[in-house]
């Protein structure tokens, strides 16, 4: 049982493709919606004050940080995670990125990491260094130090032409 | 003969489940009928606990029990401390509930147990605890005054007092002697702030008591002594308990320990029957998981007027917090043997005290011992320079030993086996364009530039690959330092590995396919590592202090040769020769001037079968090892670092940074690599960003990720890595070990170098973090302490 007491209201939200309808606390996050109602365990909690970023996923396309918005709100959207990056068993060019740069060592920082990655280039098809610092400024990552991980972002840039 | 997989940069194998969302971190776990946790923590840091109402609390919906330190007094023993480093060693009792009173803000009081995690939250908010606050102890220096106890009942706030002396050990001269014969002597304090792990993955903690055994699900570095651990202090049955370290995110020594959380889990878990699950918020986890550092350290150092180094007296103030945790009293004891670093002296001598105060608890954070050590030496030596107008690389080279003097016996009685700090240096140098940058500086001190440049250098070594057993029973330490592994081959010629290392980030099931590959002949892909769950690899002692390739790759390769050794016995009898004309050379057992040769696979399949072996053969190819190291590894470095220093707003920025690290022979670059970056991120927020700080009352005043500031990718530039490779000689792999150097040398070189940039306004000291204000008030009462005539002429 993932939720208290509070007297719940029904949404409907699309999650990687596909449509669930829950009962919801008007507190449930949309990350706790996620990971306990939807079972969808690789979005993952770092905090609680908005500051790290591991729980970044799409809403309706662009990168939100699940911790920091409401299940109810999300009623009506299209949400995007971590699980539902891959196209029929391909892998993202982001996540390929990822790996072959060596920009993951926990792990626990790389979805959102990912996520956000992702919608820096949608932003910026052909980002620099500092963009992608900068870009990057709200997905903390305690192992990396992180210059894998702005290696990992501009080769996803030049091997997807500016198209993710 | 195959290409070997040593020194390639293989991607990782534990990335795909990480990078799709497939990770198996301990708060994913569900369990039919689990219960939810939440901690009521103390908002004093010392207070008696008069009463506790929590009837309330019982009654609100979908609570099932609250335990307070009443209900579990009998049950809950104390938290273990593994190192009494002496036999006086006076420390608390330390409960994981706290029964009669509280000794730092956030420890807990209180637990309930409910339904959902929502609900148990919920009603601890309805537990009423009536304290009685008392006065704590907030400042090191004041607790070894003793004036007020953090523990009234203890009667002192001194745990110990440990002292290495060289001319008492024989390795040396005598301290006061060799600095009353010096032209020089350099005295100096500086301080070692409290830091905090803040790995990424909060903890989590699920026990299940419903099957044969308890299995613990928990986000531990530390699965194999968590178990022996929590049997001894709770009086379980070793063979009934089960600990499983399933993915974590990231460790650093914040997850070596046995936690309250952990003993609490486990009670409930017991007293309801039920599985019970803990996960921390960040709040918690910065305000109670064990802080790392906390020391004020009084160095004197001696030299001759051309520089020679002489005589280090080293007298450390060490905070404890409120209670001793595994390994706590022994982080100070861990760098005693690093302050002389990579320098010649004749005399040594060390003492540290370590003080309780009213704070969360230390415990080992990366580096434990060695980043203090290194910080104060690097630190002084640039003071030395300083004060004998040398250049600081000058001073250094002078001072070191030179590549042809390994093996070296210290000072501090280590023997290093290998080094080459010259060839590191000129690396180091030339890969930072040394002599340009100081010409840069010179050009900006004429003109009078209002940014500054600045040049912090940093030569280490460390000593890691944790650890002779022998040294750690000379330092009555609980434990040894041996490592276990088992290598299997399956019928079907798969190779199996057990290793009792766990990892949590760094790779080693790479880096061991690697080794193993290499070693038996197979394909990369074949080898399946298997770790961190004490029902499947039954034997180790973990990871932490940089020794899972040193201690754990060694294990592993003594068992694969014990694999190869059985193997060349069956294969003489399958190809009817003499056991001595076998060769074997990449995963093929040949005869020597035949082209006979049979595959690992093929007498896998025959050993399996068994139907026609040598005689008294076991039937079994299998193998495990347990290495226990002769020595430590003792990697090394040079590190650079150039920062710029904007003399009006005391804002600094890291504009460049070099290293040369030299950690032997290397296995996978791209991992090393990876562990340096990572090192050096941490290295420099303790120079820069991060503090925790209590305020007057002792509450935790950085207690979220908005206060306590971990660097973000904005924060920090990309790293200049180099390397070279002296092979260590004290293990056939030729490994140092890297997870915690690139942390251990980062820290003085940042803060040589903002150092650098304004000891020309009179400045002679700063304190760490070097915020924006610390550096303008720093420069401000330089200015105006020095009157001089003008600045920066």
């Amino acid at each position: 049982m993932a939720q208290g007491t509070q007297a719940r209201t029904s949404i409907t939200v699309t999650v990687d493709g596909t449509e669930y309808t829950d009962d919801v606390e008007p507190r449930l996050l949309l990350v706790q919606y996620l990971r306990d109602v939807l079972g969808k365990t690789g979005t993952l909690i770092g905090c609680d004050t908005t500051n790290c970023g591991a729980c970044t996923v799409h809403v309706d396309g662009r990168s939100v940080k699940s911790c920091t918005m409401f299940a109810v709100q999300a009623d009506g959207a299209e949400v995007t995670t971590i699980e539902g990056l891959s196209r029929d068993g391909e892998l993202h060019p982001m996540q390929e990125a990822f790996h072959e740069c060596h920009a993951l060592q926990c792990g626990y920082c790389t979805p959102g990491m990912i996520m956000q990655s992702i919608d820096l280039l949608s932003e910026h098809p052909d980002p620099d260094e500092h963009t992608v610092r900068n870009g990057l400024e709200g997905n903390l990552c305690r192992c990396t130090g992180y210059q894998n991980i702005v290696k990992a972002v501009q080769t996803a840039a030049k091997n997807s032409g500016g198209v993710v | 003969m195959t290409v070997t997989q040593i020194g390639a940069p293989l991607a990782r194998k534990e990335d795909q489940r990480l990078i799709t969302g497939r990770s198996r971190y301990t708060d994913n776990m569900v369990l039919p009928g689990m219960l939810h946790l939440a901690m009521v923590r103390s908002p004093f840091a010392h207070a008696k606990i008069e009463a506790i109402d929590a009837s309330e609390a019982k009654s609100a919906p979908g609570v099932i029990a609250v335990l307070t330190g009443n209900d579990v007094a009998d049950s809950q023993g104390s938290l273990p401390n593994a190192w009494p480093i002496t036999p006086d060693q006076q420390a608390p009792a330390h409960p994981a509930i706290a029964v009669d009173r509280v000794s730092f803000t956030g420890e807990i009081v209180a637990c309930v147990v409910a339904r959902s995690a929502a609900a148990a939250r919920d009603a601890s908010e309805l537990i009423d605890v009536d304290y009685d606050d008392l006065e704590p102890v907030l400042d090191i220096e004041q607790a070894a005054a003793d004036d007020v106890l953090a523990h009234p009942d203890l009667g002192t706030n001194r745990s110990a007092t440990w002292v290495f002396d060289s001319a008492e050990a024989g390795t040396g001269g005598a301290i006061d002697q060799s600095l009353a014969d010096s032209d020089v002597v350099v005295e100096r304090a500086y301080h070692q702030q409290r830091l905090i792990p803040a790995f990424m993955e909060p903890r989590s903690t699920v026990v299940d008591p419903t099957g044969e055994q308890l299995t613990i699900w928990t986000s531990t570095q530390v699965p194999h002594i968590l178990k022996l651990m929590l049997c001894m202090t709770l009086g379980l049955p070793e063979s009934k308990v089960r600990v499983v370290a399933p993915d974590v995110g990231g460790g650093f020594g914040g997850k070596l320990q046995v936690t309250p959380e952990e003993v609490i889990c486990i009670l409930a878990a017991r007293q309801t029957g039920k599985p019970c699950k803990f996960t921390e918020t960040r709040s918690e986890s910065l305000l109670a998981a064990h802080h790392g550092r906390a020391q004020v350290q009084k160095l004197r150092i001696g030299a001759s007027r051309d520089g020679t180094v002489t005589g280090l007296d080293v007298r450390l103030l060490a905070d404890m917090g409120a209670y001793l945790g595994l390994v706590t009293s022994g982080v100070p004891i861990l760098g005693a043997f690093m302050f002389n670093g990579i320098y010649k002296f004749d005399a040594y001598r060390f003492e540290c005290t370590n003080v309780f105060t009213n704070r969360a608890w230390t415990d080992a954070y990366r580096g434990a011992g060695r980043p203090e050590a290194t910080y104060a030496i690097e630190r002084i030596m640039d003071d030395l320079a300083d004060e004998l107008g040398m250049d600081p690389i000058d001073l250094r080279r002078k001072n070191w030993i030179a590549h042809e003097e390994f093996p070296y016996s210290t000072v501090s009685s280590l023997e290093y086996d290998t080094g080459n700090y010259e060839a590191a240096t000129d690396k180091a140098l030339e890969l930072f364009g040394y002599d340009e940058l100081r010409a840069e500086q010179q050009r900006r001190r004429s003109n009078n530039d209002q940014v500054q440049l600045g040049i912090g250098v940093s030569t280490f070594t460390e000593m890691c690959g944790l650890a002779p057993s022998r040294v750690l029973g000379s330092l009555d330490y609980g434990a040894g330092g041996w490592e276990h592994a088992q290598v299997r081959v399956l019928p079907t010629g798969n190779v199996e590995v057990v290793t009792g290392v766990s990892p949590h980030g760094q790779g080693h099931e790479t880096t061991f396919s690697q080794i193993v590959a290499d070693r038996l002949g197979v394909s990369f892909d074949n080898v399946e590592i298997l770790h961190g769950d004490t029902q499947v690899s039954q034997k180790g002692l973990d990871t932490y202090g940089s020794r899972s390739l040193t201690v754990g790759g060694m294990a592993i390769v003594a068992a694969a040769d014990k694999v190869i050794e059985k193997a060349k016995t069956v294969a003489a009898h399958m190809l009817e020769a003499d056991r001595d004309d076998i060769e074997f050379d990449s995963g093929n057992f040949g005869v020597q001037g035949t082209d006979k040769s049979v595959t690992l696979a093929e007498i896998s399949l025959s050993v399996f079968a068994a139907h026609d072996l040598p005689d008294g053969f076991e039937p079994s190819l299998d193998s495990d090892a347990t290495f226990d190291p002769e020595n430590f590894s003792f990697p090394h470095g040079t590190h650079l670092a150039a920062m710029e220093v904007d003399t009006v707003t005391g804002e600094s920025r890291l504009r460049k940074y070099v290293c040369v690290d030299d950690v032997g022979n290397v296995i996978n670059p791209l991992l090393v690599d990876g562990q340096v970056h990572g090192g050096l991120a941490q290295g420099i927020a303790q120079a820069l960003f991060e503090e925790a700080v209590y305020d007057e009352t002792g509450n935790l005043v950085t207690g979220s990720f908005v206060d306590y500031l971990v660097p973000s990718a904005a924060d920090l530039p990309s790293f200049t890595t180099g390397r070279t490779e002296t092979p260590s000689t004290t293990n056939a792999l030729g490994v140092k070990g890297v997870g915690e150097a690139g942390t251990i040398a980062s820290t003085p070189a940042i803060v040589n170098g903002v150092l650098d940039a304004i000891r020309q306004f009179g400045v002679s000291d700063i304190d760490m973090p070097c915020s924006p204000y610390r550096v303008w008030s720093t420069l401000n009462e330089a200015r105006t302490a020095g009157a001089q005539t003008g600045v920066a002429q």
